[in-house]
């Protein structure tokens, strides 16, 4: 088991020096030739008028919300779905089911409630 | 120890190499591809059917001047693409190829390392390749670049529950994470094929898995007629190169997680399954996968944003629950 992660981490390694490997034959190959206007932030032609980092929409914001609560729900689901057969296994199907039930209705009404109150419209 | 060490090493540069290359042609496959849907030619001058189209590319990308744009956050606009492709390629760590071969008169497992939480690392490192495109997006200092990466996110998360769905209802069928094991439960019967359950996180999984690749329809993050290039507008040369690498790297990892999640790994079909070995059961369906991803690209319109999230949110999100509930009632009434 733990030479598996071993071999997860040289894999890991590896991929960063994949990376950036191309990256080091670029700064030698690639030539320069660089002045002002090449390096004018790109706004279909005209020179940049005001800061790109301004103000945006703020249901990105309540979507990141309900995204984090859901997230996590899925996230305690993985344990659940991995020993559910094992409990079926010893009888407890039911009850471990029942258990896991309450929890997404819980949650389902967080949804419901979310949708009502017109969060997961996009305006 | 050593020994371990390089033989993990070789495993890796050799899969690595094998990837980079699929992905590599699989820019040529898809250009060819469209363009026999559009009765077009599609590239066909470097080489014999174009085969040397992306080598010309990759070269041309190299020997590209690398300027940094004026406005730009320095760090995190090298870092950014770094990361896309990295988390593209990390997810093969995990991702079986086929039973164990013999070579040089030992027995080599054709996954790099099984380990027992195989998909968690998969949803891990996907949720990671979401930072790339939102500091790439972020630092580049440019409206469409924000805008593009603002989308994107919305997108990625928003689906990134769907999949999470989808594959719990794998896991309750599997009874583990590791990707070994959840195929060898398919041994009998593809999890694809266990209607209704099965069929349905088959398809939550395949939307859910477009949205996540930010292909078409989904590919409101790059719509070219609003955003120009959406998060990589500002990025040219090899840069830009990593984050298409990412990008056509998670359409090969979604192939490959659905044919190792639901379409049996290396098991073949009943009766002709045994006629080829298993790794070239893996490849053919990876390749049908593929295949898929440009049939949809070439069929499809895009989609609205208002349409992306109301279908994400109100349609796949409750049926993806309901499916996960329904799975565990069936396993349970079953074992009866």
């Amino acid at each position: 088991m733990l030479l598996d992660w071993l071999y997860v981490a040289v894999f890991a390694v590896v991929g960063i020096i994949m990376a950036a490997l191309p990256l080091a034959v670029v700064w030698l190959l690639a030539p320069r030739a660089d002045y002002p206007q090449k390096r004018l932030t790109y706004e279909s032609g005209v020179v940049p008028f005001g800061q790109a980092w301004a103000q945006f929409n703020i249901r990105y914001y309540l979507f990141a919300l309900i995204f984090v609560l859901f997230e996590v729900e899925v996230i305690y689901l993985f344990p659940w779905a991995v020993v559910f057969r094992e409990f079926i296994n010893r009888q407890l199907g039911g009850f471990v089911f029942v258990e896991a039930l309450l929890f997404i209705v819980i949650l389902g009404m967080g949804l419901i409630y979310a949708w009502r109150k017109g969060a997961l419209e996009w305006v | 120890m050593t020994g371990l060490l390089v033989e993990a090493l070789i495993k890796s540069i050799v899969l690595l190499l094998v990837l980079l290359t699929a992905t590599a042609y699989l820019t040529l496959l898809e250009r060819r591809l469209l363009a026999k849907f559009q009765l077009r030619f599609g590239p066909n001058r470097a080489g014999p059917l174009g085969l040397l189209q992306p080598l010309a590319d990759g070269l041309k990308l190299l020997f590209k001047e690398s300027f940094v744009p004026a406005q730009v956050d320095p760090i995190i606009y090298w870092l950014a693409p770094s990361i896309s492709m990295v988390t593209a390629l990390f997810v093969y760590a995990v991702i079986p190829f086929g039973p164990s071969i013999q070579l040089f008169g030992r027995s080599i497992p054709l996954v790099l390392a099984d380990v027992n939480v195989g998909i968690l690392v998969v949803l891990a490192t996907s949720s990671i390749g979401v930072y790339g495109i939102i500091l790439g997006g972020w630092s580049a200092s440019n409206k469409f670049s924000l805008l593009g990466s603002l989308r994107s996110s919305a997108q990625l998360i928003s689906y990134e529950l769907t999949l999470g769905l989808g594959v719990i209802a794998v896991v309750l069928l599997a009874g583990s994470l590791s990707m070994v094991q959840i195929v060898e439960a398919q041994r009998d019967l593809w999890f694809v094929f266990r209607f209704p359950y099965g069929t349905v996180a088959f398809m939550l999984f395949l939307i859910a898995g477009v949205a996540e690749t930010n292909r078409a329809p989904f590919d409101l993050p790059e719509a070219e007629q609003e955003l120009v290039a959406g998060y990589q507008t500002e990025y040219g040369g090899f840069k830009f190169a990593m984050f298409y690498i990412g990008e056509y790297m998670s359409v090969i990892t979604i192939s490959a997680l659905a044919t190792t999640l639901f379409l049996g790994g290396w098991y073949g079909p009943p009766v002709i399954g045994r006629w080829l070995p298993g790794i070239v059961w893996v490849i053919l369906k990876i390749f049908a996968g593929v295949f898929w991803f440009v049939w949809l690209r070439a069929t499809f319109p895009r989609v609205r944003h208002d349409q992306l999230m109301t279908l994400g949110w109100k349609v796949l999100l409750p049926v993806g629950l309901v499916n996960v509930l329904l799975a565990a009632v069936v396993l349970a009434l079953r074992s009866r």
